[in-house]
């Protein structure tokens, strides 16, 4: 660890992009295990925290889909087991119900909002941000730090709430009222409600705050020659990404702060009319509207995908371009591609509702305005295929699970058409094909984008590579896997099989599928041992892998690739570099690839023509 | 025991699988770092062909093997409209995923590295670009067009001839209410929601209209052929209409009724015929997370020929009179009692 004599001083580092001689990297700052591990205000430092928060995390959603499988897949089996871990959750080695539903809440809520969207942007965005553009730092280090920490407080409180007596939120991820709002319709509903909610509230806090910095970031502290058609994909997904987030998210925070008035202040905001059959007695609230709370939340829900499913866009447009070796094609409709997709999210939330009682007459422009986002998804899928066309592959597992990304994303792509047309959401609301749809599109598909930016800049994150037949096993394993768990659900979509049941013995309608169910339990657990493979091999090769012996392991041309291996606080030694062209210039005038830090020579071909 | 066994053995699994994945880390030394990727890279490509390849079939495997399994013929008017529409979706994204996985996978195959070949530099062009965003464009414009014309179709008022009914979920059952011979829903209000006295509706007996109303758990019965109108209630939390056979879905929201309409084409007893299952029912599933219940939150739908639901129609004693065991006449004053009390609340509350 012979790089960590040139670290910078933290004091240093608030003053960033002041020019930076090479004499003032001596070891006059000393940096404790405290300020560089733990309140670290390092971008890079920071990544990495939200990273292993976001794997613990993903452990732990898997491991609650696991448990739930289980139920699912063996209905009419008792596993002893359970009983020891969970104890009267699980009493006689079955879930209980009110259990199997916090487990199908904690899963959905885990894995969109603390594993793929801080565990996702968080990494990548602090991690890539000021390397690609750059910059030494983040615009406000302190806040990128206090965004980490306000993460942490909202996990803890979260883990928290698993441990209550009356079990953690179970009303669904999506947490409608009244049965989220009212104690005495659901246990789960009572403190395990009040805890998911307030670490839900600083979940809000932590995305706002590390989102303005990620803006500004990029907006303000590009480095010399870095105009924003300049910028590596990536830069711009996660732009965008911020924009969302900081625009929608305070929408949720509302949301749910009504919702804690109507627990605990007698409000009636989304209470009204309700008699409660388990403690006979007709509650007082009138006028409120149940409808109001689910505006509010997808307003956020819906931008909240694209949140999760822009920055791996990004990532794969960058990670695909390289090991093509061949520029990434069409860069200004990617760009105008991922605005339109930007714009749009905020314009079609009530397809969420197209069988709430929505006016059907509104219903016909979210329909509409729905729909329309299939064109820049197309245009993205197309500029993918044709980036590969010609190419030169090298079948790195960045590439491959970049690969697999596009398989994924046109396959839960295309049945978004099918949930967006309103007349055939009416019979597939709420069924499998739902789940179908939106786990491989922005569940197994937002995961293939992180593994491939994982596997991609794990050499500059740790100085390392990771093992590469564990990461092939790992890859192909989870792509075979992933089709095979979600593509049959679709079947049971079509059949009307409805999500959130945790027994389909009482149905004549529903329970032709045993066997299936079976099959994809046995899978899903196939699948999870082998990402406990992928998590042995990070955290193995972080300190055992295969040193980094270039500067630039896979010949890339952006800036990340011109800092030392381990770059410390304040990313390149003596002055940043200065950009001369765009991220893209592989296979260019038969060359292999020009750097960006590399003027325009005489005899070029100029930028844009080929 | 056996916990401990699976345990050793994934364990013992994952060593071996580590240890090879070592191995082959200095194997790849020992041969030369570009030998072992140019291996690498050939294997993957030829997996990701075959994986093209295998999944296509699978596709099709799994399409015969479910055929049977996923619903049958649509048993209501708009349910056709939406296995139509259903089709027309299926068909034309069907050709989009063939093409774009194919050229996925067959380029990443036919273009895997080579040592002699130049990655061409093609960072963009126009025309291409304006033809898959026309060409997408077009394909929605037709799915659109058809959805939004089916889907005001399905939306579109009842007729006025339709049968209506009120179906009201609670954790974790469903209530049917229908009008009685006044053919007119009498007013309710659900403070005055009294199971002990069978009113679990909360009806308002001094109106009249309510007094013939008929509250049912036991199945909700409609006439072939005839449109039946469903006015959808909760008296808790939010619940879901869903009906299956016949493609339709509504919430029921608390305070705020919603609608639905649609015309059953087969009788149960047809259908039984039709499935080749003596036991078949047309089944509500809620389709709305509604607690720990949820799960089990079934009704019964009866379609019925219409002398057979005029016969079930007769049988049936209004709420009113189940509510009130008296003699007709002396119930009025009590009931009257309690539901000015109940008035007067309603009109306390809004007042508020």
């Amino acid at each position: 660890m012979s790089h960590e004599v040139n670290m910078h001083g933290q004091s240093e580092v608030i003053t960033t992009h002041e020019v930076h001689h090479d004499e003032h990297h001596g070891h006059h700052h000393k940096e404790t295990f405290i300020t560089k591990y733990i309140f670290s205000q390092d971008h890079k430092m920071i990544a990495k925290q939200f990273l292993v928060t976001g794997i613990i995390w993903a452990i732990i959603g898997g491991l609650f889909s696991v448990l739930f499988r289980l139920q699912l897949g063996f209905p009419n089996e008792t596993f002893p087991f359970l009983e020891t871990i969970l104890g009267k959750w699980a009493e006689g080695g079955k879930l209980n119900p009110e259990f199997y539903y916090a487990l199908t809440t904690m899963h959905g809520t885990v894995l969109v909002f603390f594993v793929l969207t801080a565990g996702l942007s968080g990494t990548f965005s602090n991690f890539l941000i000021p390397l690609q553009v750059g910059a030494r730092d983040m615009a406000s280090p302190f806040m990128n730090m206090l965004s980490f920490w306000f993460f942490f407080a909202a996990s803890i409180i979260m883990i928290a709430s698993l441990f209550v007596q009356t079990g953690p939120a179970s009303g669904g991820w999506t947490s409608y009222p009244p049965l989220s709002a009212l104690g005495d319709a659901s246990e789960g509903s009572k403190i395990g409600m009040d805890l998911w909610l307030i670490a839900m509230a600083l979940f809000v806090v932590n995305s706002l705050l590390g989102s303005l910095n990620y803006i500004s970031t990029i907006l303000n502290m590009r480095t010399k020659g870095m105009s924003m058609t300049r910028v590596p994909l990536t830069i711009w997904a996660l732009l965008f990404t911020a924009v969302l987030g900081v625009l929608s998210f305070p929408v949720l925070l509302s949301g749910f702060i009504l919702l804690l008035f109507d627990r605990h202040a007698g409000t009636s905001f989304y209470l009204s009319d309700i008699f409660l059959a388990s403690t006979q007695k007709a509650l007082p609230n009138e006028g409120g509207s149940a409808i109001l709370y689910q505006h509010l939340f997808w307003f956020l829900g819906h931008p909240e995908v694209y949140i999760i499913i822009l920055p791996t866009m990004g990532l794969v447009s960058d990670v695909m371009s390289a090991n093509a070796r061949k520029p990434i094609f069409g860069y200004m409709a990617m760009v105008g591609s991922m605005f339109a997709i930007a714009v749009l999210a905020f314009l079609v939330w009530a397809h969420h509702m197209f069988v709430t009682g929505l006016n059907p007459f509104l219903g016909a422009f979210f329909v509409l305005l729905t729909l329309l986002i299939a064109v820049p998804s197309a245009i993205k899928v197309f500029n993918w295929l044709t980036t590969l066309w010609k190419g030169n592959l090298r079948f790195t597992p960045g590439m491959l699970f970049s690969i697999g990304f596009v398989s994924l994303f046109i396959s839960g792509g295309l049945t978004g058409i099918f949930l967006g047309n309103s007349t055939l959401d009416i019979h597939l609301h709420d069924t499998y094909f739902v789940i179908a749809h939106f786990h491989i599109v922005m569940g197994v598909s937002a995961f293939f984008g992180m593994f491939a930016g994982l596997y991609h800049w794990f050499p500059k994150m740790f100085g390392r590579f990771m093992n590469n037949t564990l990461a092939y096993i790992h890859f192909w394993i989870t792509l075979v896997g992933a089709y095979l768990i979600f593509w049959p659900m679709h079947y049971q979509g079509l059949a009307g099989v409805p999500r959130r049941y945790l027994d389909f013995s009482g149905w004549a309608s529903f329970n032709q599928f045993d066997g299936l169910n079976r099959f994809i339990s046995i899978v899903t657990i196939i699948v999870f041992a082998v990402q406990l493979l992928f998590v042995f091999n990070f955290f193995y090769s972080m300190f055992k892998g295969r040193r980094v012996r270039t500067q630039n392991p896979w010949g890339a041309t952006s800036l990340e690739w011109t800092t030392p291996i381990n770059p410390g606080h304040g990313n390149w030694e003596g002055e940043i570099p200065e950009v001369h062209r765009w991220a893209y210039d592989y296979g260019k005038d038969g060359r292999e690839f020009i750097p960006q830090t590399e003027p325009v020579g005489a005899n070029e071909t100029p930028e844009g023509k080929h | 025991m056996s916990t401990l066994l699976i345990i050793a053995i994934l364990l013992l699994g994952f060593i071996v699988v580590f240890q090879i994945a070592k191995a082959s880390e200095y194997v790849s030394v020992l041969k030369g770092e570009k030998k072992t990727f140019e291996q690498n890279n050939r294997i993957n490509g030829f997996l990701l062909l075959a994986f093209l390849i295998l999944g296509l079939i699978g596709v099709y495997w799994c399409n015969e093997m479910f055929k049977g399994k996923i619903l049958g013929e649509a048993a209501s008017d708009h349910g056709e409209k939406i296995d139509n529409m259903l089709y027309i979706t299926i068909a034309i994204t069907g050709i989009v995923f063939i093409i774009t996985q194919i050229l996925l996978f067959w380029f990443s195959f036919k273009y895997q590295y080579n040592e002699k070949r130049k990655a061409f530099y093609y960072p963009h062009n126009n025309k291409l670009e304006a033809l898959w965003t026309a060409v997408p464009a077009i394909a929605l414009t037709v799915l659109v067009g058809f959805g939004l014309y089916y889907w005001f179709k399905i939306t579109g008022d009842a007729p006025k001839e339709a049968n209506v009914i009120e179906i009201t979920g609670k954790q974790f059952g469903w209530i049917y209410r229908y009008p009685g011979k006044d053919k007119v829903f009498g007013k309710k209000y659900y403070k005055n929601i009294d199971e002990g006295n069978l009113n679990q509706l909360g009806l308002l007996w001094d109106d009249k209209a309510a007094q013939d109303d008929i509250v049912t758990n036991e199945a909700m019965y409609m006439v072939v052929g005839k449109p039946v109108k469903l006015v959808i209630n909760s008296r808790d939390v939010v619940h879901d209409v869903g009906l299956v056979h016949f493609r339709m879905k509504m919430d029921a929201v608390p305070g705020t009724p919603t609608t639905m309409w649609f015309t059953p084409k087969y009788t149960t007893a047809q259908m039984k015929e039709k499935t080749g299952n003596p036991d078949f029912e047309y089944e509500i599933s809620c389709d709305q997370m509604c607690g720990k219940g949820h799960y089990s939150m079934k009704g019964i739908v009866k379609v019925v020929e219409p002398a057979e639901y005029l016969l079930w129609l007769a049988k049936q004693k209004p709420n009113y009179v189940m509510s009130n065991p008296e003699p007709a006449v002396a119930p009025a004053v009590p009931a009257a009692d309690s539901t000015a009390t109940a008035a007067v609340e309603a009109t306390k509350s809004l007042s508020n």
